[in-house]
């Protein structure tokens, strides 16, 4: 009987929520993403992970297990400078292994 | 007499951070300056903890006062010090300690604003996930509908007005008159990264809480109207798995 009594207020509720909720979506416009491999050494922000255990640890260039903010969908399209041996550097939404610390 | 290993002269070292009489085994060119010179490191370590603690708890600060917080810093270190170099979990005790700190009970809500903001810490530090889209929770059947909360989502409750103090002293705060408690708030990390502390009523607190330890909507529903509740989550991004009956 309770069920029967709350079915249909829920379906109600849950549809007014989607609906509120969904008046924000605009506001992800803002979205910040991870970009990894595109910090200058030592002003990365947090990651996890061995060499890098929080914001500013990173201790190489472009480090590619460290990240930094970025909007949203910016990541693999900021200018960074080839690497030595001329192939071309791009952050990515995943780990690097290019410019690790020496173990 | 020297201490016969590296490890050994390191747990020396350590132990007497925290004492009055510096390790055996130093030398210094003047060796008179010995004790002088240590207290250069026990002092580092004092100033660089009682920072980490000030960032980590900057309300509970500004409550007391740089100069009072610095010296309630020093009994804290000296009673509970970081059990790991890794700092992100220090001060899970802090609000305790300040609940039996003599000269502070005068602050009653002083531990409650303590626990408000090391709860805002560990939801900075939580594990990422990936939030569902909005039409998962499309269903047929919302009474049996169960979400599971992104690891950043706590819910906090204080029988002071804790969340209220907490945020008439955030940068760009207005002055309102406080009522009184129970405060309760929904503190969690949004995917922009975001940590956010929302305030919630007495109902919006128990649908939370009974959503996050897995009840279905129509028994979290018992306790109030959902709507507010679903409302915040969708909002903020913070469901990352929906599921049905069991």
């Amino acid at each position: 009987m309770t069920i029967k009594t709350f079915a249909l207020p829920l379906a109600a509720s849950l549809a007014t929520a989607l609906t509120l909720a969904g008046g924000d979506a605009n506001a992800q416009s803002n979205a910040m993403e991870k970009c990894f491999g595109i910090s200058p050494a030592g002003q990365n922000d947090c990651a996890a992970g061995p060499g890098t255990s929080c914001a500013g640890s990173s201790t190489v260039d472009y480090q590619g297990n460290a990240w930094t903010l970025v909007a949203a969908g910016t990541c693999a399209d900021i200018e960074l400078p080839a690497m030595a041996d001329g192939t071309a550097r791009v952050g990515s939404l995943e780990e690097l292994d290019r410019d690790l610390p020496p173990a | 007499m020297l201490p016969d290993s590296h490890s050994a002269t390191e747990r020396a070292f350590h132990a007497a951070l925290r004492a009055a009489d510096p390790p055996a085994g130093l030398t210094a060119p003047d060796p008179s300056e010995i004790a002088l010179r240590f207290k250069v490191y026990r002092n580092n370590v004092q100033a660089s903890l009682t920072r980490a603690l000030a960032a980590a708890f900057p309300v509970t600060e500004q409550l007391v006062g740089a100069e009072f917080f610095a010296a309630l810093a020093r009994v804290f270190i000296a009673t509970s010090p970081p059990r790991s170099p890794v700092l992100l979990h220090w001060g899970a005790d802090f609000a305790a300690f300040l609940a039996q700190f003599p000269p502070v009970t005068h602050l009653p809500y002083l531990p409650d604003v303590a626990r408000l903001e090391h709860l805002r810490g560990q939801a900075t530090h939580a594990a990422d996930a990936m939030p569902v889209a909005p039409d998962a929770l499309r269903t047929d059947t919302p009474e049996a509908l169960r979400l599971m909360l992104h690891p950043s989502v706590a819910l906090f409750t204080a029988p002071m007005p804790a969340v209220q103090i907490w945020r008439a002293h955030q940068p760009d705060a207005r002055r309102a008159p406080l009522t009184a408690g129970p405060d309760h708030a929904l503190v969690a990390r949004r995917p922009d990264f975001r940590v956010i502390i929302e305030p919630l009523d007495t109902d919006t607190h128990a649908v939370l809480t009974a959503l996050r330890q897995g009840d279905t909507l129509g028994t979290a529903a018992h306790h109030g109207d959902p709507t507010p509740a679903l409302t915040l989550l969708l909002r903020h991004e913070l469901i990352i798995a929906t599921g049905g009956p069991e």
